[in-house]
């Protein structure tokens, strides 16, 4: 197995989501709200996978641009969860960096009381620098 | 001990490239009982089952197992060979080697001995069977259409002109289904009314036929060729004989803001009504939910302006009982609720509609009288947005799984329609594949883009947004330019998924018919048997089978009919002579295998005996070996092992069981 196929099962490992079942419709695409901000698209994040191409994910800007608004995940008709793929591809990052952003103890400082938790979570991912 | 004769099928490569045949023949040769065995490469073939009929007379065989395929194959075949060899039929025993074995394993060692072990068990099998005969039923020479939308009407048609009765439950007010409220249709664009009005009136006046609308199927009861069905024609206030169809009623009547379910909903009805002109009958229904009369007590205003004395509101529901040798579903389909699918804003605004509303938007007895136009203001529309696919191929829990089938072929005929007669419309059409496999189909959606300029993008659409000066923003993919694109849209047309009718769950239950998961009718076979269901005498016509147009619903239609046609031009049938009986000896009266027969077969009576020099009376169960399916539930259900089931007899599997374990 290549190095690209092994990250590719890790990301569908982490996210739990099986890419075969895209049928290209495009609907997580429509959906997206940071669209115009990405260079791969979200029904791109599936066939990047399906390809092994993780590499280019994993450096591209859509890695930071995605919201975790999991709008796609919502809308998919297929189920697919194309949002968690770039989490996950988001995670493989800042697992092999190991650098984070926030430290754990720096949070409770910022806490807002209206903060939804699963921004937290994403903010968590995403800030990681 | 019986004489039994052994055949061990290659069937091609299937069963001779994983289980070795002849490593079969060698072992079960020597089992005791077998006085023949053979392999041989199709028994199927007439020389194979030449093969049954020399062994049987050389040998003086009592009993055959054939070791080959699934029993559903080719049972009926090889009891055949063996009755013609003198045998009664159900002396054989096949022991599936295909389906069971070869198929499913890959080692042919391993397969060999589960062949082996199979054999045996057939062989023991056969060693209890007895010569079993089927009874006679007769058919009754009617047949039952239900539903009477284009499939019902060229089954029950068909059916009609072969010579026998045929009786039509329709549960709307008219005949015509879906058909009469398309507008025109694809791929030829003829008027759908034009072309369905015709079959309508031929079914009205065929002298063979009797269609029952406003109507639904109460209780059926019995078995294939004597089935017996409860009608109930709903009470309709107006009386079929006297009415003239006039029509001045529904004029009258002051109560109209009855959505109209015809027009999708889109415009009121009044409460007395027929569905659309062409209806058929043209007797109105007065919708008691809606009429002030039924409500109030007051009006009656129908009463005094019918000429013809017709209005009736003392009627009631009528049960008409009659019996049928074949019944037919052709219950059809409806659109799915668009309930969740927020994304599309249908329930917002009106200018977001399904293609079976635009249906009705374009036709010249619509809402809008044929024009087209925006349903919240009656503008005419600059820009019309298309999607298809809404609801189909969903594998989330919102819609349906299947492809839909009609929506690429009626999206490209509205897109075409419309640039037709409104060339200053634009349209665009989102879709995910476009599916055109049919005659002249691909050249008709082909058109569409070349000849009408129909803008065809690869994409979907995420978002419809309602904008305060009455557009809709439309936010969707351009896959192809790898774009999100946002367009203002007049309106939005949703191809939405199709699914069977409602009440077809129901139906289904009380034909012991059985149903996929997405509720369509089940056919026998998918390749073979298309237009029979697994119950005898329940044959499919049109979409409660599965997504069709109006070509292959009426293909189907006349394939239905001809098996009907078929079961009725009998005068008996054979019934299956595997059926339960209960020994009266053991017999303790309980009741419980009554309460788990699903034919209703069983009942009891009290005889006379004589057990050991005492007389007494003793209440035991009797099966109907005219309703008796041979399910089995009742010998399992038998606390005294009292019922048994001819042909599969406790003994009978138990002997198979300690061969298999052997
Ligand atoms: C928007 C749209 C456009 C279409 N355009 C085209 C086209 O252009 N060309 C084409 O070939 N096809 C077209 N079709 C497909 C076409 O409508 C169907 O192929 C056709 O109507 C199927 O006929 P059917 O008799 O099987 O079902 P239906 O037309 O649904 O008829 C079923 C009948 O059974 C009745 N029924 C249901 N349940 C019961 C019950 N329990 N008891 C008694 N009666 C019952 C119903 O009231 C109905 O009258 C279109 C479909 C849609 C949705
Ligand atoms: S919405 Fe789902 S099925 Fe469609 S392209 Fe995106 S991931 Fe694939
Ligand atoms: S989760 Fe990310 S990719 Fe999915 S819709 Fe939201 S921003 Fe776009
Ligand atoms: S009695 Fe009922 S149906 Fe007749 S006119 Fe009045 S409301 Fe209409
Ligand atoms: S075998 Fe089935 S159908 Fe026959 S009597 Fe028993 S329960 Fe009823």
């Amino acid at each position: 197995m290549s190095h690209g196929a092994n990250k590719a099962e890790k990301i569908k490992e982490i996210s739990g989501v099986n890419p075969l079942r895209c049928m290209k419709c495009g609907k997580c695409s429509a959906t997206c709200p940071a669209f115009d901000e990405m260079d791969i698209k979200p029904h791109q994040f599936v066939s990047y996978v399906i390809n092994d191409d993780i590499e280019a994910l994993t450096s591209s800007k859509s890695l930071w641009k995605c919201l975790s608004c999991f709008a796609c995940i919502e809308r998919c008709p297929r189920d697919v969860k194309p949002g968690k793929l770039i989490d996950a591809a988001r995670q493989l990052v800042v697992r092999e960096k190991g650098a984070d952003y926030l430290k754990a103890d720096e949070i409770p400082e910022l806490l807002d009381e209206e903060l939804p938790q699963q921004l937290l979570v994403s903010a968590f991912r995403r800030y990681r620098r | 001990m019986q004489r039994i004769g052994v055949f061990v099928c290659h069937c091609g490569s299937n069963i001779a490239a994983t289980v070795d045949v002849k490593k079969v023949v060698e072992i079960i040769s020597k089992e005791p009982g077998v006085a023949h065995c053979e392999d041989y490469q199709y028994m199927c073939s007439e020389a194979g089952q030449a093969k049954i009929l020399e062994a049987v007379k050389e040998k003086n065989l009592s009993g055959i197992v054939v070791c080959s395929c699934s029993p559903r194959m080719h049972e009926g075949t090889f009891r055949k060979a063996a009755e013609r060899a003198g045998l009664n039929p159900y002396m054989v025993e096949i022991a599936n080697i295909r389906e069971h074995c070869s198929w499913i394993h890959k080692d042919m060692e391993e397969a060999t001995e589960k062949a082996v072990i199979l054999a045996r068990a057939a062989i023991a099998k056969v060693n209890l069977n007895a010569p079993l005969f089927p009874g006679e039923s007769r058919v009754t020479k009617r047949a039952l259409v239900i539903g009477g939308g284009i499939a019902g009407i060229q089954t029950a048609l068909d059916i009609a002109d072969a010579g026998y009765e045929v009786d039509i439950v329709e549960k709307t007010p008219s005949i015509g289904g879906r058909m009469s409220q398309l507008d025109k249709t694809f791929p030829t664009l003829d008027c759908s009314a034009c072309i369905l009005t015709p079959k309508m009136v031929e079914a009205a006046a065929h002298e063979k036929i009797t269609i029952y609308t406003y109507s639904e199927v109460d209780k059926v009861s019995g078995f294939v060729g004597d089935f017996t069905v409860d009608i109930r024609k709903k009470a309709r206030s107006v009386d079929m004989d006297k009415c003239t169809g006039c029509g001045l009623c529904q004029e009258k009547c002051p109560s109209k803001k009855t959505p109209s379910e015809f027009n999708r909903g889109l415009n009121t009805r009044s409460a007395i009504y027929t569905p659309f002109a062409q209806a058929i009958p043209n007797v109105p229904v007065i919708d008691r939910d809606a009429c002030i009369k039924f409500k109030t007590g007051k009006c009656g205003l129908c009463e005094k302006v019918c000429q013809a004395g017709a209005i009736n509101y003392d009627q009631t529901d009528e049960i008409v009982t009659e019996k049928y040798g074949a019944i037919v579903v052709a219950t059809g389909f409806d659109t799915i609720k668009l309930d969740n699918y927020d994304e599309y804003a249908y329930n917002q605004s009106p200018d977001v509609i399904t293609s079976l509303e635009l249906e009705r938007v374009m036709n010249a007895a619509g809402p809008t009288k044929g024009h087209l136009e925006r349903l919240s203001d009656g503008k005419h529309p600059e820009h019309i947005v298309f999607v298809q696919c809404v609801g189909s191929r969903c594998n989330d829990n919102r819609g349906k799984s299947y492809c839909s089938k009609i929506c690429c072929m009626y999206t490209a005929k509205h897109a075409m329609l419309i640039r037709d007669k409104y060339p200053d419309v634009k349209v665009t059409v989102f879709y995910i594949d476009v599916r055109t496999p049919g005659k002249n189909f691909d050249e008709f959606y082909r058109r569409a883009v070349e000849e009408y300029g129909v803008n065809y993008i690869k994409g979907q659409v995420g978002k419809v947004a309602p904008q305060p000066d009455g557009k809709l923003l439309v936010q969707a993919s351009d896959l192809l330019d790898n774009k999100q694109i946002k367009m203002e849209a007049d309106m939005v047309v949703l191809a939405t998924a199709i699914e069977p009718s409602s009440s077809v769950r129901k139906i289904a239950t009380m034909l012991t018919a059985s149903i996929d998961t997405n509720n369509f009718l089940t056919e026998s076979h998918a390749k073979l048997r298309p237009v029979e269901s697994p119950t005898a005498g329940i044959f499919l016509s049109g979409v409660c089978q599965g997504p069709k147009d109006i070509p292959e619903t009426v293909a189907q239609a006349g394939a239905a009919a001809v098996k009907a046609i078929g079961l009725l031009a009998k005068d008996k049938l054979l019934t299956n002579p595997c059926t339960a009986k209960s020994d009266e000896l053991l017999c303790n009266g309980c009741s419980v295998c009554a309460n788990v027969c699903p034919y209703g077969a069983i009942s009891y009576e009290v005889i006379q005996v004589n057990d050991h020099g005492i007389r007494e009376e003793r209440r035991v169960a009797r099966v109907n070996n005219a309703l008796c399916q041979g399910c089995g539930a009742c010998t399992v259900a038998c606390p005294s092992g009292a019922m048994d089931l001819q042909g599969f007899s406790n003994r009978q599997i138990i002997a198979e069981v300690d061969a298999i374990c052997r």
